[in-house]
Order: C-alpha cells, then structure tokens, then sequence
C-alpha cells in the first residue's frame, strides 16, 4: 500500500480525530457486535483505569518525518509542519529536572527533524535520566549528509535507540515503510553497530520495534526476536539488543487502511476476542505521561493523535504537576483494544 | 440454512463441537494445542506444515487460519508458497505413483 502523503494533506475525513472518533464508536460497536472497551475491562478490572506512579515522560517532537508508512498511527510525513519549538522544549527541561520519571523517550515523526532537537538532547541528557530513548526510524540517519553523524551524537549522550523495523526481509518491510526504505534501514544499523550500538558489552543500548504488516496481531515477541536476531546476524551481520512487538492500533493511517481493504471489522473482531485482562494492568498509559509538540499532555501518544487532552486540571507541561496528574481518569476508547490484545502492547513491548 | 457449503464465519465457531460432544471435543482440542506446542519441531516449523496440510485436505478455513498465523509469525509469502509447493508434490506424486499399479495391471492383462 504506497502512501505519498498525509491524511492531512489529502484532506482525508479521517485527519479529523472526531471522525475517527466517531467511527470506533459506531458500526459494529454501536450494533452490538462487540463489547465496547469499557464493558471488557469492566468485567474483569476497576474502570475508569487510573495511573500509577509516572515513570516514562514521552515528548513527542513533532509530527514531520521523511517516510509516510501506511499505519502511522501519528500521519506523519514530510508535509507535516507541527513542530516542538525551543520554548516548549525548555519547559519539558523544566520538569525533566524536577520529575521523579526514570525514562525519557522522544518521539515524532523523526524526532531528528526537529532544529532544536541536538540542543534538547544535549540539555536533557546533562539532568541525567536513568533512560534516554530517541526512536529513531533509521532512515533519517541515511537521508541527508546532515544527519550521517547521528551514530556518534547518540553514543556521546548515550541515548537508547529504539528503531522500527517490521520484517527482516525487504518485501515485507518496504510494503509498510516504503520503496527503499528496507536497504536504507540496513545501512543505518551498520552504522550504528560500527560504534558498538547493540554489541554485547558496549552498554550501548539498540532496540527494535516489530509491527505488523497488516491486519493480524504481533506473534510471540521472544520467537520473533529469536528469527530477527537469526536473520539480521546470518544476512547481514547486524546485532541488536531486544525486539519489541507492538500491536498496530485502529487509528490514523492504520484505521484507513482497514476500511480501504475491508478488514475493519474483522481486526476488531480479532482484538476484541483477543482481549486480555492481565494486559490491563500493565497498560503504558498507567507509567507514562505524553507530551504533544505544543506542549499539552495525553494518555499516551495514539490519545495524543486523537485530540484527547488528559483529564485533569493540569493539561500542559507548563502547568504539568505529577501529584494532580497522578490523580486523574484515564481517557479510554474502542482504539484502546489495541494495547490489551494478547500479549498487550506498548512503546516497550508486550506487557503481559 | 445458508446456500453455502462453506461459510468463512464458521471457523470462529469450530469449538462447539464440543457442545455436542463434550469428552471427545475436549480430547481433540486439548490435543490440538499440545500438537502446536514448540516440541522437537519449532511452533514456526509446524505451522508450515499445518498450511501446506491444509491445501492439501482442501481446508478453507485451515488455509485462512495458517496463512494468518504464519503472517503473525513472521513467515514470508515466499515460505507459505514453498510449504504449498511441497503439499501439492506430495499430493501429485501420490497420484503419479498409482501409474505404476496402472503398468502392472496393464502389463499382466497385455499380451
């Protein structure tokens, strides 16, 4: 499935969170068919869900990014213009400083993209977080003489690179992310294994993300990291340190797809009988707060791409307050199956 | 009752057979799962078998259901078409080796 553009810039119904929205709450849900998120977790767990101790403040940098992958949940894409500025930046440094968070994960688009984002990841990086994760898509690093150095600036500031990477074959990977876009990757991890990112005992962190190619569920995480580490190894002698399966979920780019191939209803069919009550409790929303590129707070960042600002009193990281924060009702929908199917599913992985 | 013989609806309920049949469902599907199970033979290995068997036995719902689950394991188009290869050359061969019991009738009743 090519994707050229934004959802956005197509002026595509589906660029408007209410549509999708409004969508997810109808049709088969509305019916009847399926219980809704709500009732599910209802009937095994306390609702609404509320948070735990914040652990992993998200910022997400902006939505530019120099690929348009078919399930985007964030529709990036080159033509996207929102973008963090300094200002906000600097107030995400503020309460860096002052968080009892132990993880920091920035996020896009390509967060690389973003002209501030070396000054903010020099600032953050001096605090002194536990875990400094940048989720790099890989072939920002091979687009442009500009960004060839980005291996060694993330091994100065000893960043935790977390990088998408759907298949280990170029078919399955370029059908998602893009024509060329598996060779590119390729590249981009040799040169990150050349300053000893994923070599055992380097203490330099490489991780990457599994989704789909389609409308199924991520298998086993252990077995695909197991044929990953086989393949990348035996193919081309690259090494990373953990996979980590993510379930793609019905919103954005993602959620059209299903409708155009007519899967929609049977991927919710699937999420929904997949659902897990012990994926509940471990959900990322519970440990983490997400940071928009203007600076106001989410769930988490598919919350984020739904306009759905966090319950609270407190809804920018200028005001941000961990006490009230911790205290709020988390925002839930039918797009929320996505993170308790199976295994579960978060920006770290499986969770159950 | 449908026109359809089959009916990509029904595999979703293959388990009420044991409704019918509590005690022998329930031996069938608790055998199923343990089959599927990693054993000598990887869950990844089996399940190309079970996509080249299910061609084979001419299983609709068992080609959906392989097809999907090798998806989920990450087993490319190329492996599912080889595993699909492999069951029709079985199945061809099995046909083409009963022309031998045709040359032997044939030669015994030939002058």
């Amino acid at each position: 499935m090519a994707i050229k553009k934004s959802l956005s810039a197509r002026k595509n119904e589906l660029s408007n969170p209410e549509n999708q929205l409004h969508f997810l709450s109808n049709g088969i849900f509305r019916e009847g068919k399926l219980a809704s998120f709500e009732q599910k977790v209802k009937a095994d767990n306390d609702f609404p869900l509320r948070p735990k101790k914040l652990e992993i403040l998200q910022i997400n940098v902006g939505y530019m990014c120099n690929q348009v992958c078919a399930h985007c949940h964030v529709d990036a894409g080159p033509d996207r213009k929102e973008i963090m500025t300094r200002e906000t930046m600097q107030q995400c440094l503020d309460i860096i400083k002052s968080t009892s968070t132990h993880t920091l994960d920035l996020t896009g688009g390509a967060p690389e993209m973003n002209p501030n984002f070396r000054w903010f990841v020099e600032e953050a990086s001096k605090i002194g977080v536990k875990d400094f994760i940048v989720r790099s898509n890989l072939t920002i690093i091979r687009s442009n003489p500009k960004y060839y150095d980005l291996p060694e600036f993330f091994k100065k500031h000893n960043i935790h690179v977390v990088s998408s990477m759907p298949h280990y074959t170029k078919d399955m990977t370029d059908r998602q992310r893009g024509s060329g876009v598996f060779n590119l990757s390729i590249k981009a991890l040799e040169e990150l294994n050349a300053v000893g990112y994923g070599k055992e005992g380097s203490g330099l962190q490489l991780d990457l993300v599994y989704n789909p190619g389609g409308a199924f569920l991520p298998g086993n995480q252990e077995s695909l990291e197991k044929d990953f580490k086989n393949a990348l190894k035996k193919d081309f002698n690259i090494e990373f340190n953990h996979l980590f399966a993510i379930t793609n979920l019905p919103i954005s780019r993602f959620l059209e797809y299903l409708i155009v191939s007519e899967n929609y209803e049977d991927y919710m069919t699937t999420l929904v009988e997949a659902f897990n009550p012990a994926a509940v409790a471990n959900v990322m929303c519970t440990n983490t707060v997400s940071v928009g590129w203007d600076g106001y707070l989410y769930d988490c960042d598919f919350n984020q791409m739904l306009g759905l600002k966090v319950a609270s009193k407190v809804q920018h990281i200028k005001d941000y307050n961990e006490k009230l924060l911790t205290n709020r009702n988390i925002i839930t929908s039918q797009h929320c199956f996505g993170c308790t199917a199976g295994a579960g599913s978060s920006c770290q992985g499986s969770v159950a | 009752m449908a026109n359809d013989y089959y009916n990509s609806s029904d595999l979703k309920k293959f388990g009420e057979i044991t409704e019918w049949s509590e005690e022998l469902g329930k031996k069938f599907f608790d055998y199923y799962g343990k089959v599927f199970e990693e054993g000598a033979l990887s869950a990844r290995e089996k399940s190309l078998i079970a996509l080249a068997v299910s061609h084979v036995v001419h299983c609709p719902y068992c080609i959906d259901a392989y097809t999907k689950d090798g998806l989920q394991r990450g087993i490319t188009k190329e492996e599912m078409m080889e595993a699909v290869h492999v069951g029709a050359a079985i199945q061809s061969g099995a046909t083409l080796v009963h022309g031998v019991q045709m040359m032997n009738k044939h030669k015994k009743l030939s002058m």
